[in-house]
């Protein structure tokens, strides 16, 4: 049987590892990889608990919080993208330190 | 150990290497088919949680749908940014700095918290059928709501994308 704080730990460590992508890229594409990761690590969290902890009545919440999450995954990248593609067009750009039409 | 522990080891080492590949490589395209194997590997993390149906959809949502987007992206947006060069910002040292301590933290979180020693309960058949969550979704007094809200994520989505990514008339005249 495996303990329930591996993967805690294992999504703690996708969530660190997706950080450091969405900080660190110059890439917005780069940057939107370790979005993924980050919700990848929630889901991981949320099965878990569904799996260790529903002793609760109705053991549906912690599938139906996932199905969630997932719609709302699905429609974060797809808007993502359509708004780097709409940056890309008008800037010819990708990189986040190009990006700084509202800077003071 | 058990086998379950080895083949969780296994799929966990793939899972977080493909994704230290994914946030390292140099390649926004390479970046992208290390996710689809981090992304994999997390599917297994699903299936040895008894959630197969989650295992399914992440294969067909994830690596079906957003993978395959996020390389259309790298490709529609590729002459910019080249390859070549340094792909992550000067201080990515200190942003890895933090984010180990926040990890070691979170760690501590984890293995201080009393609840982490529980036992899973032997699922009851109910809870791996597809049908009672169905029912659950469309239950007035389950989550009627959320689903129905979602659905309108959807669509407000699927619009919002479209008029966002297509190319309106006068920045073509431009």
């Amino acid at each position: 049987m495996i303990p329930l704080s591996w993967y805690l730990i294992l999504a703690a460590a996708l969530m660190g590892i997706g950080l450091y992508g969405v900080i660190t890229r110059k890439n917005l594409v780069g940057a939107l990889i370790g979005l993924e990761l980050m919700l990848n690590s929630v889901n991981i969290n949320l099965l878990a608990f569904w799996r260790y902890l529903h002793y609760a009545q109705p053991e549906m919440d912690g599938l139906v919080f996932v199905a969630l999450a997932f719609v709302v995954a699905a429609a974060e990248t797809a808007v993502g993208l359509a708004l780097i593609i709409s940056a890309y067009r008008s800037r010819k750009t990708v990189d986040v330190n190009e990006m700084n039409l509202l800077k003071g | 150990m058990s086998a379950g522990q080895v083949i969780f080891l296994l799929v966990g080492a793939v899972t977080l290497g493909s994704g230290i590949a994914a946030v390292n490589a140099r390649k926004m395209l390479h970046a992208a088919l290390w996710l689809v194997l981090s992304l994999l590997g997390v599917a297994f993390i699903f299936a040895l949680l008894e959630a197969s149906f989650f295992a399914v959809v992440q294969v067909l949502v994830y690596i079906g749908a957003i993978a395959i987007l996020i390389i259309f992206a790298v490709m529609l947006s590729r002459s910019s940014l080249t390859d070549e060069g340094t792909q992550t910002n000067p201080r990515w040292w200190l942003a890895a700095l933090g984010l180990l301590i926040l990890f070691v933290g979170i760690c501590a979180a984890i293995l201080l918290w009393p609840k982490v020693t529980s036992i899973p309960a032997p699922l009851p058949a109910s809870a791996t059928d597809l049908a009672t969550l169905g029912k659950e979704l469309v239950n007035p007094n389950g989550y009627l709501v959320p689903f129905e809200l979602s659905s309108i994520l959807l669509l407000a989505t699927l619009v919002g994308a479209i008029y966002t990514a297509v190319e309106k008339k006068e920045e073509i005249k431009k």
